[in-house]
């Protein structure tokens, strides 16, 4: 677990939405093609820093960012293309987004924007992406029947084909089967396994046993802050801080 | 169910209750009946009173009443004229400043004045615009009384109408798919070309179909700047006489009425024509972008 290297890092990261601070100082390193959970009560900015990491939040009016995200070594809001960084760090919603669109001009939707037009080329691409993302099987006869049709497990899956799709290297997943049923999320749990193995997941959960069952890092954030970022198993079994034990164990939260 | 619902009502207030319902019911079923019930007379009037003198000479004649000939042809050129133009003009014009409203502007002193002058814009009588296009496009552009210039003006007219309906139907799509298409590395344009508009079609569409409606019916605005001459245009410098204005004189000069019913019902039915072709396009273009 030592050896594996640094993907993204951010540097005294402080984000404010007008005048309310949102993040305060945050210092984290997240390690490449490993499995990292955000967990905290709702409101205290885990989610805002996930969106730091794509600059999603460079579409919500009045917010100001200072300190540095550095994604492979380049600073993530001043030396990256925007188009660039998000084809890189892709991100996976909480609710299913798939485009009104058929299920196979969902998971195309990005290799075309990025100019790939060869029938073929796309078709192979589409293929893969829905088979790492698990719905290949469920999807193969109706890849021309719209995307809303499928069930919300589905939609989930094929979101994350879509975000399979454009290659990223790093793929952000803001609380991805909280609109979910059990089976549906013990599914995309299995894929993020097995998706660890190409590519550095973030994820963001509310569910603490989730982050215990797919992570291999975890951190706590509390009212902007990151309060203990250390592995998972440590933060479970033996939080350094009275605050995160507090949490993880119920008394609040 | 019925039982497990009005459990803690009492058995008389629930009478009441269920009277009070029947009451409303009836109510809604009337005024939808009424509403109904005008629109069907005044078609079934106005097609019936024209219908006897609508023959195939009437639709592809001249009109000359010296040389007794009355048919409409020009007129319906002139029309169809007038409402192609108009809508290759204002659409586009339409559909960018409502993209440009709902996705560029910051709300803000511009915002709200522009958003105030489209609002009083469609409250203006249609006179007003007719004289505006008067003085501005026939006088002062030297375009003269010309189906351009009628254009020009009736593109002003519904242009808030285009605006105001494409804004609504942008802003009606989900900012999820917009969020979706953005996190892939689309440009906001990207966006807005491949998953926005196509999601808004049908909404830009019925704002075209209310456009026609508009264009087709008005009669002042045509008048001041078109003009009335009733020729087979052969150019948009030409001047023409639209349907409505040749129902207007017919009407007003008391020269034929069986002409004038037999006129409104082939306005009629043209409006009915237009409607449904555009409303298929529109399935047809939802289902091609966006996939049945």
């Amino acid at each position: 677990m030592n050896s594996s290297e640094l993907k993204i890092y951010t540097h005294n990261l402080e984000l404010f939405y007008g005048d309310a601070q949102a993040l305060k100082n945050i210092n984290i390193n997240i390690d490449e093609k490993k499995v990292t959970a955000l967990i905290g009560p709702s409101g205290c900015g885990k989610s805002t820093f996930l969106k730091t990491l794509n600059r999603m939040n460079d579409l919500i009016p009045n917010v100001k960012i200072t300190g540095d995200v550095y994604f492979d070594g380049l600073n993530v809001y001043k030396e990256y293309d925007i188009v660039e960084l998000r084809k890189k760090v892709g991100m996976v919603f909480q609710k299913p987004n798939p485009f009104p669109m058929s299920v196979y001009d969902n998971v195309a939707y990005g290799p075309r924007i990025h100019g790939i037009k060869s029938k073929s080329k796309l078709d192979e691409i589409v293929e893969k992406s829905l088979v790492n993302s698990a719905l290949w099987d469920e999807v193969k006869d109706r890849l021309k029947k719209n995307a809303l049709g499928l069930s919300g497990g589905q939609q989930q899956r094929l979101c994350i084909a879509r975000v399979l799709a454009v290659e990223p290297e790093v793929v952000l997943m803001d609380e991805p089967t909280s609109a979910l049923d059990p089976i549906s999320t013990l599914k995309i749990e299995d894929l993020m396994d097995q998706l660890k193995e190409k590519y550095t997941i973030v994820i963001v959960t509310h569910n603490m046993q989730q982050a215990g069952r797919i992570s291999d890092k975890t951190a706590f954030f509390l009212h902007g802050e990151i309060v203990e970022y250390d592995f998972t198993e440590k933060i479970f079994s033996n939080p350094t801080d009275k605050r995160t034990e507090d949490y993880i164990t119920g008394r609040f939260g | 169910m019925d039982t497990e619902k009005s459990k803690g009502i009492p058995k008389k207030r629930r009478g009441i209750l269920r009277i009070k319902d029947r009451i409303l019911q009836c109510l809604i079923w009337a005024f939808s009946f009424i509403t109904m019930g005008v629109l069907v007379w005044i078609l079934i009037y106005i097609i019936s009173n024209g219908i006897s003198h609508i023959n195939w000479e009437f639709i592809s004649t001249i009109y000359k009443p010296v040389n007794n000939q009355h048919g409409i042809f020009p007129m319906i050129l002139s029309t169809l004229y007038i409402v192609l133009i108009t809508i290759v003009i204002a659409t586009p014009i339409g559909i960018c400043s409502a993209i440009y409203l709902v996705e560029y502007s910051r709300p803000g002193k511009v915002l709200s004045l522009i958003r105030f002058a489209t609002e009083t814009l469609s409250g203006i009588p249609s006179i007003i615009y007719g004289l505006f296009g008067y003085i501005f496009f026939v006088i002062a552009l030297h375009l003269k009384w010309s189906l351009l210039s009628g254009a020009l003006t009736l593109s002003i007219m519904v242009l808030p109408t285009i605006i105001r309906t494409t804004e609504e139907s942008l802003k009606s799509v989900p900012i999820a798919y917009k969020e979706g298409s953005l996190a892939l590395g689309a440009t906001k344009l990207t966006t807005i070309a491949k998953v926005i508009l196509p999601c808004a079609i049908s909404g830009i569409l019925t704002a075209v179909i209310l456009s026609i409606g508009r264009i087709v019916g008005e009669t002042a605005a045509v008048y001041l700047t078109a003009g009335y001459v009733t020729r087979i245009p052969t150019s948009i410098m030409d001047s023409g006489r639209t349907l409505s204005v040749h129902l207007y004189q017919l009407a007003k000069e008391g020269i034929s009425f069986e002409q004038s019913f037999a006129t409104a019902a082939v306005l009629v039915v043209i409006v009915a024509i237009i409607n449904l072709f555009a409303t298929t396009l529109a399935k047809g273009i939802k289902k091609f972008t966006i996939g049945g």
